[in-house]
């Protein structure tokens, strides 16, 4: 019993450091733009939103995958429809024509963002209440296959631009905020992911997320409790889904150019990589992995442009000997058992 | 009717191919556990080894087993080398790690044949048509290609009903315990149907080569069809791979074939034309989707 | 007044030529600990599947509690009062003995489509959860990764959550298997404290528990029941102690 409470105790302990270590990144996150603009490498900010923007969608790939168990290989076609559609509601908000005999163009961000993760949110669970149908290898599979066909669908979307994809002259517009300065297009993303990544941290804490941590581990014992599966982890695959449109969305006014190319199959491998690479199953393990990624390929293609070569078995070595990634790394640090 | 009987070859033509992919990636499956993404890699092994014999010495008979063989030793020293550890790993490392195969594969042939595509001519004996009715003439390579992909199949069918070592793979499909008691080493056993697999998909991307463009890439493509196919089968069995895979080179030959004149009838402008590739494309997913609808457990029974 | 919870009639279930129900009949009295046993491979997890809707039956009825159980799946089985442990445990590893005993309660008290709140520090999960961990002889170990704790551990918990769904009828799949002796009749003691309150099928090959706990016995062998009775007039059935008890010893 004793031992029980001096654990506890160094649990809340180490709780309270790393809530002052979190808050602290995000403090040094957001004075970034600041760094950047005094050490004259403004670049800097457009490599760092990047980052941020895909930290949303491995975090929320993550939610899928490293809590309930989900291999999704396809949710880069979720970060593709969300990035069309703002493309495309800024198409028809510049030429005025209807969509679907609606009068609905739009580059306000407070309705591109919302219709982006209810568009997205639709779409994947609609193929999320087919894939779910299967489980195991069949599943990687599908999702890869469903995603192959969105990609293929928006590659004929001729008047979308097909192959070549959509341009999108202007970011969208915010009351108050101009984000045609990168520095608040920056801090508007920072933003998004923190709230966004604080609301998955509540998800995975709830009764909700408590059923998605019992699938992964034993979908049989859930049923023996009582529980239908089916049902949460298609809301887990929406949900997931919906956080991959919003950072598709908000890479589209990043990039302000939007592709077929964002929903290619290696996009998927990304996302899991990173997921894969920051720590399956943990809060901010897979932001980590984003950077980490972003980080790595930028260092490997400074030396070489064939740096996938060094990148592949790199890949293959870390998931043959380094358990955990950096999460893993970072709780050794921290001194805290793995829970 | 000669249009639509060309186009039915065309479409079993694609089918085999698929086959000799899907049959591989299912017995892997079915036997160690294992879901590899890299064996579209070893289909373009295949297919540049292939090319690159016949560049140097001109002679096909040289060139077609050198793709195979090359396959299939690419194929072990991977199994070798990596496979080999993920067999007790779950399917996400499993992905992970043969993605990783994967870019390192493609970057590999980029930095030794370039990136752009590598075009092979059809071997000269085989180049002619064939009359095969009045009105019908038929590409006697592609009909050869037919008939050596059947050939595969039976063999297959021999090899895993009739032989020995086809005992040992279905036992080992069902009970690797079981296997393991009679005393066989599992681990050769694993390489060998390892190295099979490989083989059989670099002789798919041997024959495909002189017909389509061997290029970078090329063995993606074809994985993300072959895993359609291997759904559409039903995972680890070699007799729903051989329906799945007709089936649909059929349904993707067809489509590709006649949806965009029925479009054209519809609509009009050049948009038809785009929006047909595009959705004869998907046609092969859309039918992945109706069998999980109707048959979530893929059409055919297991190990067959 | 007797009133019979389960009522299994002609289940019929092959796998290619092995029958492992063979026109199985079977009838639990409300209230009673019924042992079925019989030797390996005689289908007595797979009349547990049946019963819980795992495996589908080929052939035959079962009614719980005066209802129909065909068609219905194992969640909808475990809503309406079943609850089984598994004879090899299938525990949340990763998880807690308090965060595994918490989601059974969790189950118990309907959906789990809510959002927000921690299940850390939800008492309406925690105080039943620490109750059940006290009845179990758990609490000690509330917090110990399921992971580390011992086989005789996994199934007490086994048993635990089982009891966190309250069920009305327990399916016990060897539940002293792989036990020590003491572990044993500890765990003998825990089910004859539950006596009476909740109905058992216990299956089980450790013939001393099953003597001291049963009110009846059913023998399965090749998939029927050869013979059906109290313990005595099991002992003294000849058939049985030949094709079962004898070579058991």
């Amino acid at each position: 019993m004793a031992e029980t409470n001096i654990n506890l105790a160094a649990g809340a302990r180490s709780w309270r450091w790393q809530t002052a270590v979190l808050i602290g990144l995000v403090l040094l996150l957001a004075a970034l733009p600041l760094l950047a603009n005094m050490l004259g490498m403004p670049s800097l900010i457009s490599l760092a939103t990047r980052i941020v923007i895909l930290a949303i969608a491995a975090s929320s790939l993550n939610l899928a995958l490293g809590y309930a168990g989900l291999i999704s290989f396809g949710h880069a076609a979720w970060y593709g429809i969300g990035a069309y559609v703002v493309g495309i509601l800024y198409r028809h908000f510049v030429s005025g024509e209807a969509l679907l005999g609606l009068p609905i163009g739009s580059d306000q961000l407070l309705i591109t963002l919302p219709a982006a993760m209810l568009i997205t949110g639709l779409c994947s669970g609609l193929i999320g209440a087919l894939a779910l149908r299967t489980s195991g290898v069949q599943f990687i599979m599908i999702t890869l296959a469903f995603a192959q066909m969105i990609f293929f669908f928006f590659v004929a979307l001729k008047a979308y631009g097909g192959d070549d994809g959509l341009i999108i002259r202007r970011r969208n517009e915010l009351p108050f905020v101009d984000l045609r300065e990168n520095e608040n297009f920056y801090w508007l993303s920072l933003l998004i992911a923190v709230v966004w990544i604080l609301l998955l941290s509540r998800i995975v804490q709830s009764r909700f997320g408590a059923v998605l941590t019992g699938i992964r581990q034993s979908e049989p014992r859930m049923a023996a409790l009582g529980i239908a599966t089916y049902p949460y982890k298609l809301v887990a695959f929406i949900l997931s889904g919906m956080g991959c449109g919003l950072a598709g969305a908000l890479m589209a006014n990043h990039a302000r150019f939007v592709s077929p190319d964002m929903m290619h199959w290696t996009q998927s491998g990304e996302f899991m990589i990173m997921v894969i690479l920051g720590g399956a199953g943990t809060l901010l393990g897979p932001a980590a992995g984003a950077a980490m990624l972003i980080l790595l390929e930028m260092q490997l293609g400074a030396v070489t442009e064939h740096w996938q070569i060094i990148l592949g078995p790199l890949l293959v070595l870390m998931i043959l000997f380094w358990r955990g990634g950096l999460s893993g790394l970072w709780r050794q640090m921290m001194g805290t058992r793995h829970d | 009717m000669i249009l639509l009987i060309e186009q039915i070859l065309n479409g079993l033509q694609l089918g085999v191919t698929l086959f000799l992919l899907a049959s591989g990636l299912t017995l892997i499956f079915g036997i160690m556990g294992v879901i590899n993404l890299a064996h579209g890699s070893l289909y373009m092994v295949g297919a540049y080894a292939m090319a690159f014999v016949a560049m140097k010495t001109g002679s096909f008979a040289l060139a077609f087993p050198a793709g195979v063989i090359a396959a299939g030793v690419v194929g072990i020293g991977v199994e070798y080398l990596v496979v080999r550890h993920l067999y007790a790993r779950d399917h996400l490392d499993q992905v992970l790690a043969t993605f990783g195969l994967i870019l390192f594969f493609n970057q590999a042939i980029i930095l030794v044949f370039g990136r752009q595509p590598v075009f092979v001519q059809i071997p000269e004996s085989l180049s002619g048509s064939v009359q095969l009715l009045p009105g019908l003439k038929y590409s006697l390579y592609r009909l050869v290609m037919i008939g050596v992909g059947l050939a595969s199949a039976v063999g297959l069918y021999w090899l895993i009903t009739k032989t020995r070592l086809g005992m040992l793979i279905r036992a080992g499909a069902s009970n690797r315990d079981m296997v393991r008691a009679l005393g066989v080493k599992i681990g050769g056993l694993f390489t060998l149907v390892f190295g099979v697999g490989a083989m059989l998909a670099g002789l798919a991307g041997v024959m495909a080569g002189p017909i389509l463009s061997v290029q970078v890439g090329m063995g993606e493509q074809v994985l993300i069809l072959t895993f359609v196919v291997v759904v559409i089968g039903g995972v680890g069995s070699v007799r729903g791979a051989f329906l799945g895979a007709l089936t649909v080179g059929m349904v993707d030959t067809m489509l590709r074939a006649f949806l965009p004149g029925m479009l054209r009838e519809m609509m009009t402008g050049p948009s038809a034309d785009a929006m047909s590739a595009g959705l004869s494309a998907m046609g092969v997913y859309v039918l992945m989707a109706i069998v999980l609808l109707v048959r979530p457990h893929g059409s055919a029974g297991a190990h067959g | 007044m007797t009133e019979i919870v389960l009522d299994v009639r002609d289940l019929t279930k092959s796998y290619g030529g092995l029958k492992a129900s063979d026109h199985l009949s079977f009838q639990l009295t409300r209230g009673d600990i019924h042992a079925v046993i019989g030797p390996n491979g005689a289908g007595k997890t797979t009349f547990i599947g049946q019963v819980m809707g795992d495996v589908r039956p080929d052939h035959g009825s079962i009614t719980f509690a005066g209802q129909s159980l065909n068609g219905l799946s194992t969640p909808q089985r475990v809503r309406l009062g079943l609850a089984r442990t598994f004879q090899i445990p299938r525990l949340l590893k990763e998880q807690s003995v308090e965060d595994n005993i918490a989601l059974a309660v969790q189950a118990r008290q309907g959906h789990s489509f809510l959002f927000w709140s921690a299940v850390a520090q939800d008492r309406s999960l925690l105080d039943p959860a620490s109750e059940i961990m006290r009845r179990s002889a758990l609490s000690a170990r509330a917090k110990v990764p399921v992971a580390l704790l011992s086989h005789g551990e996994h199934k007490q918990l086994e048993l635990a959550l089982a009891l966190a769904l309250r069920p009305q009828l327990l399916l016990l799949d060897e539940p002293m298997a792989g036990m020590g002796p003491s572990e044993s009749r500890a765990m003998v003691q825990i089910l004859l404290g539950l006596k009476g309150q909740v109905s058992m099928l216990l299956v089980e090959h450790d013939m001393d528990a099953v003597f001291a706990l049963a009110d009846r016995i059913s023998v399965l062998v090749y998939g029927r029941i050869i013979a059906s009775g109290t313990p005595q007039e099991i002992r003294a059935n000849a058939e049985v102690r030949a094709a079962y008890l004898g070579e058991e010893g």
